[in-house]
């Protein structure tokens, strides 16, 4: 059993395009032409350039000495955060902004929750000259402030999503909407692993970069490809999806999930997906999301805004029902402690749904010899206004 | 023979209305289908209310909210229509997205809808090839009758095959869009309309999106069999409550 997409655009049981047919032809022309697209020896070279000299690529895998000794075991930090723009999110708009170019489109659209990926959008579409219109919750427009200045500063128009939590989810729904009005000349850059196939596949394939880079750093440092964990945040999934990706079908690698759980699980006032959600359809995909009895979309909490998302990508909802990944639920203060520390240990400031990732360290107990790479998907500058009010700084 | 396509025999351009259910106020619903019908609509269009309606446009957004504030469910909505047969005989079709009818149960949704007499459903997100490979069976052991959307980008091919497994009519998108967003129609539009015509389909066409008044009624209507009115109509109840359905109706078919 291989824990990759199948032919059909499915892992497992989830996945699929359940989209009105008004986006049927966009969709249909994306799916098949993407794998086409992305063997192109021209479009491999073309990203593979961009990422080397536009974003930073190869980015570090470094070895965290001090976190490793509180722990007691052996962690490395894959460096994303140090990409252009600070997440891994770059990784993945990179690789679209081309696939946009072959398909002809000239106008682009983006959702953004944290702003991470409306700003790697804006940056590739002033990078290619596109215009660039990103979607982002009301809600998050104010916790996000200095991504939304990035953003009109990049050239990008940003709208408000108003309707629902006024986040992620809305913005995402803004979004869909606008491709649905625009058809022909605009392309969808959807910032996760979610959405209808072929984008989980397509997103996850751009990022799996992470993990190609870390199978020949770990042999390098460790003389062995295969750690014995990759922990990742998830929010949609994608760092996960990228840090998991060439681990998937060696079941030897373990793959730990820290999911956002707000004020607690059972508080009503959380993102953990995969404990609260049961299988339905979010934004085309069929997969595990909150929703009531009645088949309504619950409105998710997270002090992250990268993590607060209703849903998750049908290649982790398949990894928890299989149970090939462990998801390990992170309240808010826990993750703003392991902020805290790993500033305070390392000198790098994480990104607050990195710091979900991190907390991990205090939930579970790994041994001595373990190796353990951790996907640092982002920096905390976007951040710094959070932590600060709720440190007291 | 199924309500809707006894209707469709009928010589005459059809009139289909959209409203949410459980709007303006949670009771509403079999009231609104009373006077739709007793004015002269042809069909009905009974929204189930989602929490994320990624076809619609602001008006029926927000009815949807609405609806759902007030507390309309899907099983509420059957209690609603429990005794509609009583006295309604118009077709009635339940228009709706896809999760809330997959967490009621896509065969219980369908055995509900027999029993209480919905004769059809238009799921915007389900599928054509998804319904086609699972669910048609369903559909067709409780004889509600499937209705899907073709839009201006929609291929020949496709419209061909969407053709092929509709029973009752298909649904014409009038333009790239969501609901509720244009108004009037261009040339762009009549000549879609025209092309479809000349395909000389099975199914019949019924137009929707856009129509809020007589001029596009009859514009949408004469290369089609009919035109369903959503927007327009929910802006007519969110100004003037149930009051005056039959002055709305008459302002646009006479
Ligand atoms: C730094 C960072 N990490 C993680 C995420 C969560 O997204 P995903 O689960 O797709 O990696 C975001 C989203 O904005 C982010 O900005």
């Amino acid at each position: 059993m291989s824990y990759n997409v199948n032919s059909k655009g499915y892992y497992g049981d989830f996945g699929g395009a359940y989209i009105p047919e008004m986006l049927y032809p966009n969709v249909e022309e994306l799916r098949q032409n993407y794998l086409k697209v992305m063997t192109e020896p021209s479009f491999i070279n073309a990203f593979n350039a961009l990422l080397k000299d536009y974003v930073g690529r190869p980015s570090p895998l470094y070895f965290a000495k001090r976190l490793s000794e509180k722990y007691n075991t052996k962690i490395y930090l894959k460096r994303e955060d140090l990409n252009h723009t600070g997440a891994h999110k770059i990784n993945n708009t990179i690789g679209q902004i081309l696939m946009a170019q072959r398909l002809g489109k000239k106008r682009i659209i983006a959702e953004t929750g944290a702003g991470q990926h409306g700003v790697a959008t804006a940056t590739v579409c002033a990078l290619m000259g596109l215009e660039c219109i990103v979607y982002m919750g009301a809600v998050d427009i104010e916790r996000q402030a200095p991504n939304v200045a990035r953003m009109k500063m990049l050239g990008a128009t940003v709208i408000p999503a108003n309707s629902g939590s006024k986040t992620l989810k809305d913005a995402t729904n803004e979004a869909i909407r606008d491709w649905i009005n625009n058809p022909v000349n605009t392309y969808y850059i959807i910032g996760s692993v979610v959405g209808p196939h072929p984008y989980p596949d397509m997103v996850a394939r751009f990022q799996a970069v992470v993990s190609e880079e870390m199978q020949w750093q770990l042999q390098e440092k460790e003389g062995r490809k295969d750690p014995d964990y990759v922990i990742a945040c998830v929010g949609g999934g994608s760092n996960a999806a990228g840090a998991f990706y060439h681990y998937l079908d060696t079941p030897k690698v373990k793959l730990i999930a820290a999911e956002a759980a707000g004020l607690g699980v059972h508080s009503g006032e959380s993102a953990a997906t995969s404990i609260l959600g049961k299988e339905g359809i979010i934004h085309g995909s069929k997969t595990l999301l909150m929703q009531t009895p009645d088949g309504q979309i619950t409105e998710p909490y997270s002090i992250s805004a990268g993590l607060d998302y209703p849903g998750v990508g049908p290649m982790h909802a398949n990894l928890y029902k299989t149970k090939r990944a462990e998801f390990i639920a992170i309240t808010d203060d826990q993750a703003m402690e392991a902020g805290l520390e790993l500033s305070m240990l390392e000198g790098i400031i994480p990104a607050i749904e990195s710091s979900h990732a991190l907390a991990v360290f205090k939930q579970k107990t790994f041994k001595t010899d373990d190796v353990i790479v951790l996907s640092l998907s982002g920096r905390g500058d976007k951040d710094l206004d959070t932590y600060s009010k709720h440190f007291k700084l | 023979m199924n309500r809707i396509q006894t209707k469709l025999k009928e010589d005459k351009k059809l009139l289909s209305i959209y409203f949410s259910a459980g709007y303006p106020s949670v009771n509403d619903t079999v009231e609104i289908i009373q006077e739709l019908e007793s004015n002269g609509v042809d069909m009905i269009e009974i929204g189930l209310p989602f929490s994320d309606p990624l076809a619609d446009g602001p008006t029926i957004q927000e009815s949807s909210t609405q609806a759902l504030k007030n507390g309309m469910t899907s099983e509420l909505l059957f209690q609603q229509l429990q005794s509609i047969r009583a006295s309604v005989s118009i077709p009635l079709i339940i228009m709706g997205y896809f999760n809330p009818i997959l967490q009621y149960g896509v065969e219980a949704f369908c055995k509900a809808c027999q029993e209480v007499g919905i004769d059809g459903l238009i799921i915007p997100d389900l599928p054509v090839d998804v319904y086609d490979e699972n669910y048609k069976h369903l559909f067709k052991k409780y004889g509600i009758i499937n209705v899907f959307l073709i839009t201006p980008q929609t291929s020949q091919e496709r419209i061909r095959y969407i053709d092929s497994i509709s029973e009752g009519f298909i649904y014409m998108v009038s333009s790239a869009s969501v609901t509720g967003s244009s108004s009037g129609f261009q040339t762009e539009q009549t000549d879609y309309f025209k092309r479809v015509a000349n395909m000389e389909l099975q199914a019949p066409q019924i137009v929707g999106f856009g129509i809020s008044n007589q001029e596009t009624f009859k514009q949408a209507t004469q290369h089609t069999k009919g035109a369903i009115i959503g927007s327009a109509f929910i802006k007519h109840l969110s100004a003037n409550g149930i009051k005056n359905i039959d002055t709305f109706v008459n302002t646009i078919l006479h």
